[in-house]
């Protein structure tokens, strides 16, 4: 059965009294729930789960897999998710008994193993960033930012200093802003220059005494490195702002240069993108941050110390800003990070740049006679282009990508960064060989081609996946959330 | 190199088709004062060979579920994970997808989740649930804010009873918006109802109770309901849907919104991370739920198929007015709890939940047979409970280590005043042997 043919939801093949669990009949004297629990907390209605085989359920996850692309079967080039191949031995590595099968609330003698990688891994990750004390415990990039935001404003206010101000510039991510506002701060938007750079001009007239931090992304959101990065966080530091490195381009710097060299007082890593954690169609990431010494007292609780060789949690720092989840990060997705950067180790991580920028540059190149380029001179680890000529067609930003879904490769982002009109993102990653980028600047070729050629085929497309176009708006005018069975 | 798939003369030739000729030139922008000029000071590669063993050598070190019995709960379970999970989430094309953002090429991915909206909907008895959130804590943290921000009201009564890792949690979101935590403190196990009553006003956005609460015992939800409900708050409950086969479901009594944590639904425990936070709520707080939700509609050839939707509350396009900053949430551990649910079907998850709460009952009354170990609450239970021990819970702990068996958690580091006492989990997959073991050593322990 072709893929895209298959239409049925799990509960849809449901068979009452069909079932695939096989749990060990008890042992002990009493087992009526009735007997043991006051019957006002016995559920009545049974919950409306599937009665399924195995071989069902086993045949319908196999069937939806393959209606969606993955690193493993297509090209992804989708900028600013760095989405690099995923090793497999990471896998195996998560999946030893001591690592996936251990409790989080074991005393800590029993846990020496997986604090000391924690304790390695912070090291590590400190040591590439050039910060002086990693927290591993924020869950995505999202929650590193917050985490960051939050130590900042613990800074500040510890000094006695009621700031009320995050500046953030109009090239950011969407959770820069969102993160900053959910720490109590109001968001003010800086007007990125023709690049997408900071302009130190207009960062000079927001810079005032109720500005906390100014977070930025570098490279930022256009591929370019802030090559006036020092100026920036020196202005900022003489009117005591702290400045945030979103860390989401990472991959374009391992070994060549270090946020904490370059003035940042924080960042965050997206261990889900440069250090190759599986992203599993959205999550589970993780997003550590890293700091300067200033701001170690208000780390997030509790801090994976050394004492003598010994491993601990270390509850006992009374000016954390507290915890971010319940217990101590992610941390399957630590040791898969951690075999990572063993694998990879110095010279390794900093060929991991260099190809990630050679493979932007070289797709950047085969592709600027076809499309326009939203910035002069290299690229970092990712090139942003502009279907503003082919829009001219008629054929936008989002045609393109759902037309590149056909020849067989993922999209990349669309309509981001903000400020570049009909934005395509590209980002390669060093794991693509040269040959996958000649098979995918051919296809973006065509397809700037059939724009002049032939618009409505662009426009159609998709045709050969698993849905065509969705209606958006139906979705949204009435949501239809859950499948609901017919009692 | 590994995992670099580019040969030196690949890289030549792509060298001089850009025009330069070294990867120095492309690094122009990057001013020389901010150039490292000596190797990253990491450890060297190692080869796979050594790397396993390198890395068997640190999971050696751990005290894990597979070589000892483990009793321990506090907010992370030991249930059975069966086999399918693992094989069916390793394939690729879930594996190594990213957010669903072109819905064409992810249907599998939307599909999952729109199953996992619903088998949670079902669990909980909520009429939405939202694609996930990070773990239990957060999501009740986002459940926090939820309440504040629907009632514009600063304070939450929050229950001794839930966990009090979770509590830290919402103090630390709460600490940009002002969120005030009243605590309402314990009767016997369980939230004083009276204390409650008093704990709520006008001012409080939400009430926070766990079912069953972190000591393991069943809360009054309903009365629960009517109080918050009477002061025009929202009842959050904190749940652990892997009961809820069981247990009656929070909706069915009053519940506004219900978080938790479901590593229970076939996720393992990996040391406390990844999890999964379960987020479900009523209908009419749909436009202000935090995260990501999937929704029904159809293509252009008028076929079912799925899509992210509602998404001009999220912060990639609301930006700083976006209900919550989640983009990256824990998609795989809901495809993971999605397939796990399918497994066990309805009639599996309830054997799990009566399995369980046999055996703790069973674990329980044996305890309570040794001299000087008491149940250190009179309340009903449900797979965990709270034993005070003649001596020091700690110390208990470490000599039972000896035996291959984790006892419990301290109480002392949560709470002082039961810094006597030891948390004491039991699942489907603790057997009456591992019981009578664990029964015979804390009674050398304690004697």
């Amino acid at each position: 059965m072709p893929a895209s043919s298959y239409d049925t939801l799990i509960f849809e093949l449901s068979s009452p009294g069909r079932f695939a669990y096989s749990l060990p009949e008890s042992d002990v004297p009493e087992s009526e729930a009735t007997a043991l629990l006051p019957k006002e907390y016995v559920r009545t209605t049974p919950p409306e789960l599937p009665e399924v085989s195995e071989l069902d359920v086993i045949r319908h996850y196999s069937r939806l897999s393959r209606m969606n692309y993955g690193v493993d079967t297509h090209f992804y080039p989708l900028g600013s998710c760095t989405m690099k191949y995923n090793p497999k031995l990471n896998e195996d590595m998560a999946r030893l008994p001591g690592l996936a099968r251990l409790h989080p609330l074991v005393p800590e003698a029993a846990a020496q193993g997986a604090l000391q990688l924690m304790h390695e891994l912070a090291g590590d990750l400190a040591e590439i960033a050039g910060m002086d004390e990693v927290s591993l415990q924020p869950a995505a990039g999202a929650q590193g930012e917050l985490t960051g935001v939050l130590m900042i404003r613990a800074y500040h206010l510890a000094r006695g200093e009621r700031r009320t101000k995050v500046l953030v510039p109009d090239s950011a991510h969407g959770t820069n802003p969102a993160s900053t506002a959910l720490a109590g701060y109001s968001v003010v938007q800086l007007k990125s220059d023709e690049n997408g750079e900071v302009d130190p001009g207009d960062l000079e007239r927001h810079l005032d005494e109720d500005v906390a931090a100014f977070m930025i992304t570098q490279p930022n959101t256009l591929g370019l490195f802030e090559s006036r990065i020092h100026q920036i966080t020196e202005m900022c530091h003489a009117k005591g702002v702290q400045v945030y490195m979103d860390g989401a381009n990472f991959n374009a710097i391992l070994g060549i240069t270090r946020p904490g060299d370059l003035g940042f007082d924080v960042c965050h890593f997206n261990l889900h993108k440069t250090f190759t954690t599986p992203h599993g169609g959205g999550g589970p990431g993780a997003g550590p941050v890293g700091i300067k010494a200033h701001l170690t007292p208000f780390l997030p609780v509790p801090v994976v110390a050394k004492t003598d060789e010994r491993y601990r949690l270390d509850w006992n720092r009374p000016q954390s800003i507290g915890k971010l989840q319940a217990f101590w990060g992610n941390f399957g997705m630590l040791v898969r990070a951690y075999t990572y950067i063993r694998t990879m180790g110095p010279d390794g991580l900093r060929a991991v740049s260099e190809n990630a920028v050679l493979n932007a540059n070289y797709v950047l190149k085969r592709l600027e006679a076809h499309y326009e380029r939203s910035a002069p001179g290299p690229c970092m680890h990712e090139c942003v282009l502009s279907a503003r000529r082919q829009k001219r067609l008629g054929v936008t930003a989002a045609d393109i990508a759902k037309r590149l879904l056909d020849l067989g490769f993922y999209a990349p982002s669309i309509y981001f960064p903000l400020i570049v009109e009909e934005a395509l993102m590209i980002e390669p990653t060093e794991t693509e060989s040269k040959e996958t980028l000649d098979e995918f600047c051919d296809a973006m070729i065509q397809i700037a081609r059939e724009a002049e050629s032939n618009p409505d085929l662009v426009r159609a497309a998709p045709v050969t996946t698993p849905a065509r176009r969705l209606d958006q708006t139906l979705a949204a005018r009435q949501p239809t959330l859950r499948w609901t069975p017919s009692r | 190199m590994r995992y670099i798939p580019n040969t030196p003369a690949q890289q030549r030739e792509m060298l001089a088709a850009i025009g330069v000729s070294s990867i120095e030139e492309l690094l122009v922008r990057i001013p020389p004062k901010a150039r490292l000029s000596r190797p990253l000071n990491v450890p060297r590669a190692m080869a796979e060979p050594e790397l396993v063993r390198h890395l068997r050598g640190l999971s050696a070190e751990n005290a894990d579920a597979d070589r000892y019995a483990c009793f321990l709960g506090g907010g992370s379970y030991d249930h059975a994970v069966p086999s399918p999970i693992n094989h069916l989430i390793l394939r690729g094309e879930f594996f190594t997808a990213y957010t669903p953002y072109q819905p064409e090429a992810s249907q599998g991915t939307l599909r999952s989740i729109f199953e996992y909206q619903t088998m949670i909907a079902e669990l909980t008895g909520m009429d939405v649930a939202n694609a996930s959130i990070y773990d239990g804590a957060s999501s009740l943290a986002e459940a926090a804010l939820m309440a504040h921000s629907v009632t514009g009201r600063q304070q939450i009564a929050f229950s001794r009873g839930v966990n009090p890792l979770y509590r830290q949690v919402v103090e630390t979101y709460g600490e940009g918006p002002d969120l005030r935590l009243k605590s309402v403190p314990l009767g016997d196990g369980v939230t004083d109802v009276d204390a409650l009553r008093k704990a709520v006003s006008a001012n409080t956005a939400g009430v926070v109770i766990q079912y069953p609460n972190f000591f393991g015992c069943l809360e009054d939800v309903r009365t629960a309901a009517e109080i918050a409900h009477a002061a025009g708050a929202l009842l959050i409950v904190v749940a652990d849907p892997v009961n809820l086969g069981l247990l009656e479901p929070p909706g069915a009594m009053g519940a506004d919104v219900v978080v938790g944590e479901g590593q229970g639904l076939g996720v393992p425990l990996g040391f406390g991370g990844p999890n999964l936070g379960v987020f479900a709520a009523k209908q009419e707080l749909v436009r202000r739920m935090p995260g990501r939700l999937v929704g029904a509609t159809v293509d252009l050839d008028g076929r079912r198929g799925y899509v992210l939707t509602l998404q001009t509350r999220e912060q990639h396009i609301r930006r700083e007015k976006a209900t919550s900053n989640i983009c990256t949430n824990v998609a795989l551990c809901a495809l993971m709890a999605t397939i796990y649910m399918s497994l066990v079907g309805k009639r599996g998850l309830r054997k799990v939940g009566e399995l369980s709460t046999a055996k703790a009952h069973y674990a329980a009354a044996e305890f309570a047979r040794i001299p000087g170990v008491r149940l250190r609450f009179g309340a009903p239970f449900f797979k965990e409970f709270a034993l005070q021990l003649p001596k020091s819970p700690e110390r208990v702990v470490k000599r039972l280590l000896k035996d291959k068996i984790l006892a419990g958690v301290p109480l002392k580091p949560f709470d002082r005043q039961y810094k006597d006492s030891l948390l004491v989990a039991v699942t489907e997959q603790r057997t009456r042997r591992e019981i009578d073991a664990y029964v015979a050593a804390l009674a050398a322990a304690v004697a």
